[in-house]
């Protein structure tokens, strides 16, 4: 198939190495601190946007694609890419509208996926 | 269980029950699911790509089914399984950031549709969704005065 000829399978390796380092990183912090899940998604988040913000995570993109992209970090740093994005066309209130701009979709996305899965599904009972 | 004589002996039964941590599987999993999860995404970027969809919708485009997924894999309970293998490996992708909205979401439903199901499904996305949003405003600021 011709879709399969598209891929580029080095980006692929990358996307999977950095993906997977990323992941280490929360695993190691989960299992070695006193850190809470939450806590480390909100660690994740706001240091994606930091990192976004100085222009680094830039490269990470270019170089592992969605591994860069699908954790939580690249979550933070397309927020703060879109704040800045906005911030050169339209000045101070871009700082406001850019960013969640940029993530709508996605949190659009998991608040009406998510409620509609709760109206459907039962939660099961925890067997201990 | 048979019970335990001496205190020796009782603390080697608590040693072989407690469960020990090892760090090592838990990081080699984590590490594989959450690339595997990337991978995904990658795929699912190509096809965009391929059907012409520029990087930033495509990048959307994504983030919107990943999280479909992962929502859809919370419904039908099969999230917390690959949870409890992968630990950080499910949680860390976006994915986790999606069935920490739809788990509690889903558990507090008995305490009724506004308070239990629209409230709680931010008990954890509420936290990353203020301080995300909030960096990104202070980075814009910064933007604006510096550049």
């Amino acid at each position: 198939m011709e879709y399969f000829q598209s891929i580029d399978w080095m980006t692929m390796l990358n996307c999977f190495i950095i993906g997977g380092i990323i992941c280490v990183v929360g695993q190691i912090l989960i299992d070695k601190t006193k850190l809470t899940p939450a806590r480390i998604l909100v660690v994740y988040v706001t240091l994606g946007a930091i990192l976004g913000g100085l222009g680094i995570y830039k490269y990470l993109i270019d170089f592992a694609g969605c591994g860069a992209t699908v954790p939580l970090t690249g979550f933070g740093a397309n927020l703060a890419k879109g704040a800045m994005e906005a911030v050169k066309e339209q000045g101070l209130l871009g700082a406001f509208t850019g960013g969640v701009k940029a993530c709508a979709g996605g949190i659009a996305a998991a608040v009406f996926f998510g409620y509609i899965a709760s109206l459907v599904a039962k939660p099961k009972i925890k067997k201990q | 269980m048979n019970p335990t004589d001496s205190p020796k002996e009782y603390g080697e039964y608590v040693k072989k029950k407690a469960p020990n941590s090892p760090i090592l599987k838990d990081c080699f999993n984590a590490f594989w699911v959450g690339g595997l999860i990337c991978c995904i995404g990658q795929l699912i970027f190509f096809f965009c790509q391929y059907k012409g969809l520029d990087e930033t919708a495509s990048s959307t485009v994504v983030s919107i089914s990943l999280i479909g997924i992962a929502i859809f894999l919370s419904a039908i309970n099969v999230f917390n399984r690959i949870g409890k293998f992968a630990g950080a490996g499910s949680l860390i992708p976006i994915t986790g950031f999606a069935n920490s909205i739809v788990s509690p979401a889903m558990e507090y439903k008995s305490e009724g549709y506004v308070m239990g199901v629209g409230a709680k499904m931010f008990t954890v996305a509420g936290p990353v969704l203020v301080y995300g949003i909030s960096a990104s405003v202070i980075v814009g600021i910064l933007a604006c005065l510096f550049m």
